[in-house]
């Protein structure tokens, strides 16, 4: 279980789903520096309660944060690997603290990573973060356990895509009839969309390795390229957020 | 408009409120409000003011002073087709809109009434030669303060009925017209006491004095518009708020207070929170345009893949988490796939709830609509159930075939079952 890349984690089936094959024994060694950003002072206490445990889950909580102008104050001052960031936040919500740590997110020695934490289930909120630059995109039902794993994912470079991310960026990148902008931004490879289609149903990671005969690097690289596509693509349908659904 | 009054009352109906009418109104909808309320044709009660009219001007004073008191209301006779003479569109719902643009005819029919029981009243009525002289400014003041009455009725009018759209330009000639006439009425009356050679310096002191009074309440008139439409925009957005609030408020309680008496109880504490939350993201995510209550029956993939989920979560208490994606009408097929989905649903949640949420997948893509249903239960060997239990075999593989699709059960390697089923559409509907 040391090895970071085979942990038993899953892309957090975000919805509590997987927890049953989570490890969760034991750091293996890892350390990541955390700031929790949530209006809800209940739900910060209850992350810090579930993950904060350093001695056995690896993750330090090294600020809190409960609207935007504290939250871009924090995170400059404590410079963390991971930020657990709230989609609603009193001052602009999520994205606006997306866009003030912009240049902490670039930063070459050592970035800050994002990932999205929310109740929300509305298309827009989900890639609104995401396009504005999060690293992955979890529920708040998510088990401590993967939720460990997630934030270990994101530290790393990887992106975090729950079930329900993957299904809202497949509506996304569908097939339209309208000609793409970019071709390299504006189409899913097949093998990125049978990817993205595991794990809306589902799949950890390495059951998606397994299942089609790739390595779990690989779904990382292929998640990561879904990943810089959605934050890249000008398409239409993405900028336009056209959140009914499709009626073929 | 709230019809029922605030004091209790013997009756069992509300007593009904006196408002002047806004629809099919002649002038100031006073008559047919009356009518309404003492549920009395209008011409009568038209009449009764025109004769009173007679009893030296009477009727005149009685009308004004109730056009002046009485509210501006959606009462008078309901459900009543304005008289013939009206000439404006009555909509559906029982609201006119207002064709600013011509006049309605009811208005010239009563202009001219009203000039003829002037005349009338004039040749009756014997005036002192001093007074006759006034009769004409007085008529003057009395048109203009009509109009401007009329407009501030059309003004709140346009708030009952939503008119809003109305043209500005129209509204501040009028207004402008009913001003003009008062002054002139008024300069009129002062010319008389005077003499016309004072006309020119009358009509500056009284400009100076409008000028005057425009510059001093001018400010306080429009910081008293703005908090108006200020305080309107807070009333829709308070009533917005009401919506939701009425809507989750009694629910929520509800389910809190189950959840507090069944607190032993945690798989039914599960089940509770788990109906309630999903009966709250349906309200809060719900498309736009589509509205807050659920059909009868799903017309689409997504909706009957939701709905299915949902019941089954509410019956085995096993959360299913849903993602669509995708989504098309459903057809005879698709009907029978969204039932075998079904019935892996309840296989999953019965048999594989213990590990953990059941995943159900669904998409439409072209022509083929694949639904996926996934438990990290233990698992189980389709060869190993007993011949004569036909559950799976029937309700969900026979019934895929019968229709031209097919469903595959496998055991996943890391624990767990997943059915997936495909179907073609029987045909293209775009």
């Amino acid at each position: 279980m040391s090895d970071p890349t085979d942990t038993n984690g899953t892309a957090g089936p975000a919805e509590g789903a997987g927890a049953a094959q989570s490890s969760g024994d034991g750091t293996g060694g890892r350390h990541v520096r955390v700031v929790l950003v949530d209006d809800h002072r209940m739900f910060r206490t209850g992350v810090q309660a579930e993950i904060g445990r350093t001695e056995e889950t690896g993750v330090e909580v090294v600020g809190e944060a409960a609207d935007v102008d504290q939250a871009v104050t924090v995170i400059t001052a404590t410079r963390p690997e991971v930020v657990l960031l709230d989609v609603h936040l009193p001052g602009g919500g999520g994205v606006e603290v997306l866009r003030r740590c912009a240049p902490l997110m670039a930063d070459a020695e050592q970035p800050v990573r994002f990932l999205a934490l929310s109740v929300s289930d509305a298309a827009e909120d989900v890639i609104g973060v995401i396009r504005g630059g999060a690293r992955g995109y979890v529920t708040k039902t998510i088990t401590g356990t993967d939720l460990v794993n997630s934030v270990f994912r994101v530290q790393e470079g990887d992106a975090v895509f729950s079930p329900r991310l993957a299904g809202f960026v497949l509506d996304a990148f569908a097939s339209t009839d309208a000609p793409p902008v970019d071709e390299d931004l504006d189409r899913l490879t097949q093998r990125e969309r049978e990817v993205l289609r595991l794990i809306a149903r589902g799949y950890a990671y390495k059951e998606i390795a397994k299942q089609l005969f790739i390595s779990v690097k690989t779904v990382e690289s292929h998640v990561s390229a879904v990943l810089r596509k959605l934050q890249l693509s000008n398409r239409h349908e993405l900028t336009r957020w056209a959140t009914a659904r499709r009626l073929v | 408009m709230p019809e029922a009054a605030a004091m209790p009352l013997a009756e069992p109906r509300p007593p009904r409120k006196l408002y002047r009418s806004s629809d099919g109104r002649w002038l100031g909808g006073v008559a047919r409000g009356l009518a309404g309320h003492l549920g009395l044709p209008v011409v009568w009660v038209r009449l009764v003011f025109a004769g009173l009219f007679m009893a030296d001007g009477l009727g005149a004073l009685l009308y004004a002073a109730f056009w002046f008191f009485v509210p501006l209301g959606v009462g008078g006779v309901g459900g009543q087709k304005p008289p013939a003479l009206v000439g404006t569109e009555t909509a559906p719902d029982g609201r006119r809109r207002l064709v600013a643009r011509k006049p309605d005819k009811g208005q010239i029919v009563a202009l001219l009434l009203m000039v003829v029981v002037a005349m009338v009243f004039v040749g009756n009525v014997n005036l002192g030669s001093g007074a006759k002289a006034y009769l004409l400014p007085a008529v003057l003041v009395g048109a203009g303060v009509a109009l401007v009455w009329r407009q501030a009725d059309n003004a709140r009018r346009a708030r009952w009925v939503e008119v809003g759209r109305r043209r500005r330009t129209l509204t501040l000639l009028r207004a402008g017209a009913g001003v003009l006439l008062v002054t002139a009425g008024v300069s009129g009356i002062f010319v008389l006491q005077g003499s016309a050679a004072h006309l020119g310096s009358v009509l500056q002191a009284a400009l100076a004095v409008l000028v005057g009074i425009t510059l001093l309440a001018g400010p306080y008139l429009v910081r008293m518009t703005q908090d108006l439409s200020e305080e309107r925009l807070m009333r829709i957005r308070a009533q917005e708020r009401a919506e939701v609030a009425a809507h989750v408020h009694d629910s929520v309680l509800h389910t809190l207070t189950l959840i507090q008496r069944n607190a032993e109880n945690a798989g039914e504490v599960r089940r509770l929170a788990r109906a309630q939350e999903r009966d709250l993201r349906t309200w809060l995510y719900r498309p736009e345009g589509t509205g807050k209550e659920e059909a009868d029956e799903p017309a689409t993939v997504a909706e009957a893949v939701r709905r299915n989920a949902a019941e089954v979560e509410d019956k085995h208490g096993v959360p299913l988490e849903v993602v669509v994606v995708g989504d098309c009408p459903l057809d005879e097929r698709v009907g029978a796939q969204m039932q075998a989905a079904r019935e892996a649903m309840v296989n999953a949640a019965k048999y594989g709830g213990d590990g953990g949420a059941v995943q159900v997948y669904a998409e439409v893509e072209g022509r083929t609509v694949f639904v996926s249903v996934r438990d990290r239960g233990p698992g189980f060997d389709l060869d190993s159930i007993p011949a004569d239990r036909m559950g799976v075999r029937e309700s969900i593989i026979g019934r895929m075939e019968r229709h031209g699709g097919t469903a595959r059960l496998r055991a996943v390697p890391d624990g767990g079952t997943e059915v997936e089923l495909e179907m073609e559409r029987a045909e293209k509907t775009s």
